[in-house]
């Protein structure tokens, strides 16, 4: 009990130390004098202290799988097409991704085996087929992707999405947006300082999937389109529509760049683009064989404006024009630049906070929290006197302890953060009031003061251990299945816990060994 | 003044004979937890956001807030499910507003509702600023409850596993038994005050259920400590000896919980009061529990196998017992 070794006693002052130097950066401004080896790391305030947003997306995977099949089916037919084989009933199933066919004549079977197997690639990471191709002597075909190909794919268009959206949102001017992938289809983006978050919601709701597509000028208006056509909306009236070629010219997929710009004879605000060099030689191609024609320009499936080809492009650059305002043609050119989503985004769960709120709430839990502490110390003092203040300087490095921990970590201090760490000052104590508690049984079990002291602090360990453990236990499911300002609570009780440990048992053991091997009372004041 | 303490909360050598109250204590506990599970299921738990779905914004008008103009705006942009609530104490709840809409079927129903509020606003109270917005959508609010669901669950799980691995499986059945029915009596309070059931009031429950275990384990420890001490002691007398024992550290420890989070249900602002009268709740059910539940159910699980285990007593230990 009163013994610690010299070099045990420097290491609790030097982690006592350590306490306070780290968590000075969350109390006073960087000092000159600080070296610039040392970290100058503070807690970080959650989105609800500090304002913010906070989106949850969810990524539309049957778009995926629908969008994959379709291009499964257009690749079979061409295919089948380039090596001349007769067939019918080409079918897709976008729910089980597979596609089906019935061969003319069934002598083709080792034909269509060969022409289709030159469809299936190999998965990079899984190393398996991303396409199984059976062909039946009756002449039947069915092609599927095994499953592992379409976890995989999944995977792949929610990565594919992030890089996207960290793309979009770069180039808006946000600064430290956090993005993250959550479970198998969705993504939290959390953006600090952003308290209205419409643009940034209109910049990743959309998913920019620019097309050029010839006007069907022959079509009638007023009639079921004409095979091979399809009817699309204006985007600035959906009420009114166009009759377009359903195959595409050129894909937004080919842009290299997009800006926009006002343009010199209107002074309008305009987006100007460039294809690289695949786009641009098919949109030459078109553009000369359908000079005085409409050409669309359609985005998500709705026309944007359809001028006429006056004359042939080729220099692989175009303008778009629309009444846009300069912030509009700005996010439209950056949408542009970072690209489409693989499939729609939707925001399945928003939650902002304004800088007046989050500055409210730090005020309340700060107040809470300074009255508390001062409560919990008052109490000490009063139930348990000399070893009361003992634990009551415990109890003011465990603040400092828990702060600098929370720094180095870079964790996250949200509102219940700040009620957690309120609770474990609460519970902090809990381990001296056992072992006061047990100190006092001992004296009145006739001990002299040192194997009173002794008793008390050995046979209180194994309560202490247990007690915190289910306390622990309990928080660390919490951490699993919480939210992240729940999260942001469970840690700060986890971390408290184990400071807890130290400060109240092994530094308050320090202090009291101190003040019995310089005072040797005759009594113990409890 | 700082050496000595200055009170106790209850005189050495206390006896209170708890063990006599272990009927009423169960019956009372029974009733209360049968009641909370009937509360339970009507009128029901007041769910939160989170778990309800829905949008809610919190906004700041510069005027008095004109109630029956925002309600006649909301409901002419087709907003009839909106509800509106004040906000705030004093001056500012003059000011505050709560908007609160019902969840929609799709995302993109519940940012079209989002707009078409802050167009009203616009128009119905101009210059009223946003301090907050929340929309959660119906496919994730079940995935969330879910998840809260299975983290209390867990929780239990692990608590009893752990006193199991601790303690004989007696002292784990009895804490776990007894954590049900201060689960149920939180259930029943939360239906009762109206405090919404979202993620933070199931971390308050989770914070509470550690809390209380950790009440149940020191006087388990204390049991298990006196049932080697006295050897031939009835358990009835030796589980009241341990509480009396312990009833000092157990006040003091519920003491200081209970001041910690006091302030956070005075002060702690809307978003932590609800969490913290839980959380006050909690302690004095999860105090009473151990006394009067947790105990005798250890009474009744034990009487016989925790004895019949035990060596039979040397004379030397029964001295000491009655001495």
């Amino acid at each position: 009990m009163l013994y610690f070794t010299r070099a045990k006693t420097y290491a609790i002052l030097a982690l006592c130390a350590l306490g306070i130097i780290f968590s000075l950066p969350n109390l006073a401004p960087r000092p000159n004098f600080w070296p610039g080896f040392l970290p100058w790391n503070q807690v970080h305030l959650g989105l609800d202290l500090s304002g913010g947003s906070y989106l949850l997306l969810q990524l539309d995977l049957q778009a995926v799988q629908k969008q994959d099949n379709a291009n499964l089916v257009d690749d079979v037919r061409q295919a089948m097409r380039k090596a001349g084989l007769g067939y019918t009933g080409l079918h897709g199933d976008a729910a089980n991704g597979a596609v089906t066919l019935h061969l003319l004549h069934p002598e083709d079977v080792a034909a269509a085996q060969t022409a289709l197997g030159k469809l299936i690639t190999f998965d990079q990471t899984t190393g398996g087929a991303n396409l199984l191709v059976n062909v039946n002597n009756d002449g039947s075909v069915t092609l599927s992707v095994p499953h592992q190909a379409q976890v995989s794919r999944a995977s792949q268009a929610v990565d594919q999405s992030i890089t996207i959206i960290q793309r979009r949102i770069d180039g808006s001017g946000v600064l430290n947006p956090q993005i993250a992938r959550q479970g198998a289809d969705q993504i939290v983006v959390q953006l600090p300082g952003v308290s209205d978050p419409d643009r940034i919601r209109a910049l990743i709701g959309t998913t920019a999937h620019m097309t050029f597509q010839l006007v069907d000028t022959t079509a009638q208006p007023g009639t079921p389109p004409p095979l091979g056509d399809i009817v699309l909306p204006m985007q600035n009236d959906p009420n009114q529509t166009m009759v377009v070629n359903a195959s595409v010219a050129v894909d937004g997929a080919n842009l290299q760049n997009a800006q926009a710009s006002t343009d010199p004879q209107s002074g309008n605000w305009v987006v100007n683009f460039t294809l690289n060099s695949v786009g641009a030689r098919e949109f030459a191609d078109v553009t000369t064989d359908n000079v005085g024609k409409p050409f669309a320009i359609i985005l998500d499936g709705k026309i944007i404006s359809a001028p006429v080809i006056r004359e042939p492009i080729t220099g692989g650059s175009g303008q778009i024009t629309g009444n846009y305002t300069a912030q509009q043609a700005t996010d439209f050119a950056l949408l542009l630049r970072a690209g489409a989503l693989p499939a729609p985004l939707s925001i399945v769960e928003e939650q902002s906070v304004g800088p007046e709120l989050g500055a409210d709430a730090i005020k309340a839990g700060g107040l809470s929290l300074a009255v508390g502490f001062v409560l919990v110390l008052v109490f000490m003092a009063t139930f348990y006197g000399l070893f009361g203040w003992f634990a009551n300087i415990a109890l003011v490095m465990n603040l400092f302890i828990m702060l600098a921990v929370l720094s180095v970590m870079g964790a996250t201090l949200t509102l219940p953060g700040m009620a957690g760490i309120l609770l474990t000052l609460g519970m902090a104590v809990d381990a001296n009031v056992l072992i006061n508690e047990r100190v006092r049984e001992e004296v009145k079990a006739g001990r002299k003061p040192l194997a009173a002291l002794e008793a008390g602090y050995s046979r209180a360990y194994g309560t202490i251990i247990d007690s915190n453990v289910t306390t622990l236990l309990a928080h660390v499911t919490l951490f699993i299945f919480g939210s992240p300002p729940v999260r942001g609570f469970a840690v700060t009780i986890c971390v408290g816990i184990i400071t807890t440990l130290f400060t109240a048992t092994v530094l308050v053991r320090l202090i009291t060994s101190r003040w019995y091997v310089s005072r040797r009372p005759a009594t113990l004041p409890v | 003044m700082f050496m000595k303490p200055l009170f106790r909360f209850v005189p050495d050598g206390t006896r209170i004979r708890f063990m006599n109250g272990r009927f009423a204590g169960l019956i009372t506990s029974a009733v209360l937890s049968t009641a909370s599970i009937g509360l339970f299921f009507y009128p029901g738990l007041n769910l939160g956001l989170d778990f309800k779905g829905g949008v809610v914004l919190q906004i700041n008008t510069p005027q008095k807030a004109d109630f029956a103009g925002l309600r006649t705006a909301l409901a002419k942009a087709g907003l009839t499910d909106a509800s509106l609530q004040s906000f705030g104490t004093g001056e500012a709840a003059n000011h505050g507003v709560l908007i609160s809409l019902e969840s929609r079927e799709t995302a993109g129903q519940t940012q079209t509702a989002i707009t078409e509020v802050e167009t009203a606003l616009a128009s119905a109270a101009p210059g009223a600023k946003i301090l907050s917005t929340q929309a959660i959508g119906a496919s994730v609010s079940s995935q969330l409850f879910t998840q809260g669901l299975e983290a209390l669950g867990l929780s239990f799980v692990m608590i009893l596993g752990y006193i199991w691995f601790r303690f004989e499986w007696q002292f784990a059945v009895g804490a776990v038994a007894t954590l049900l029915l201060d689960t149920t009596k939180t259930i029943g309070f939360m239906v009762l005050t109206r405090i919404p059931f979202d993620l933070v009031t199931i971390a308050a429950i989770l914070t509470i259920i550690g809390y209380s275990t950790n009440d149940k384990v020191v006087v388990y420890d204390r049991v298990r400590e006196n049932l080697r001490k006295y050897k031939s002691m009835p358990l009835r007398e030796l589980i009241d000896l341990s509480i009396n024992e312990t009833l000092n550290r157990t006040l003091g420890t519920s003491g200081t919980v209970f001041l910690a989070a006091l302030p956070l249900a005075l002060f702690g602002g809307s978003a932590l009061s609800g969490f913290a009268w839980i959380m006050l709740f909690g302690i004095v059910v999860g105090t009473s529990s151990s006394i009067f539940i947790a105990a005798p159910i250890l009474l009744f699980l034990g009487e016989h196998r925790l004895r019949r285990s035990s060596t039979p007593p040397k004379p030397g230990s029964v001295a000491k017992a009655t001495k």
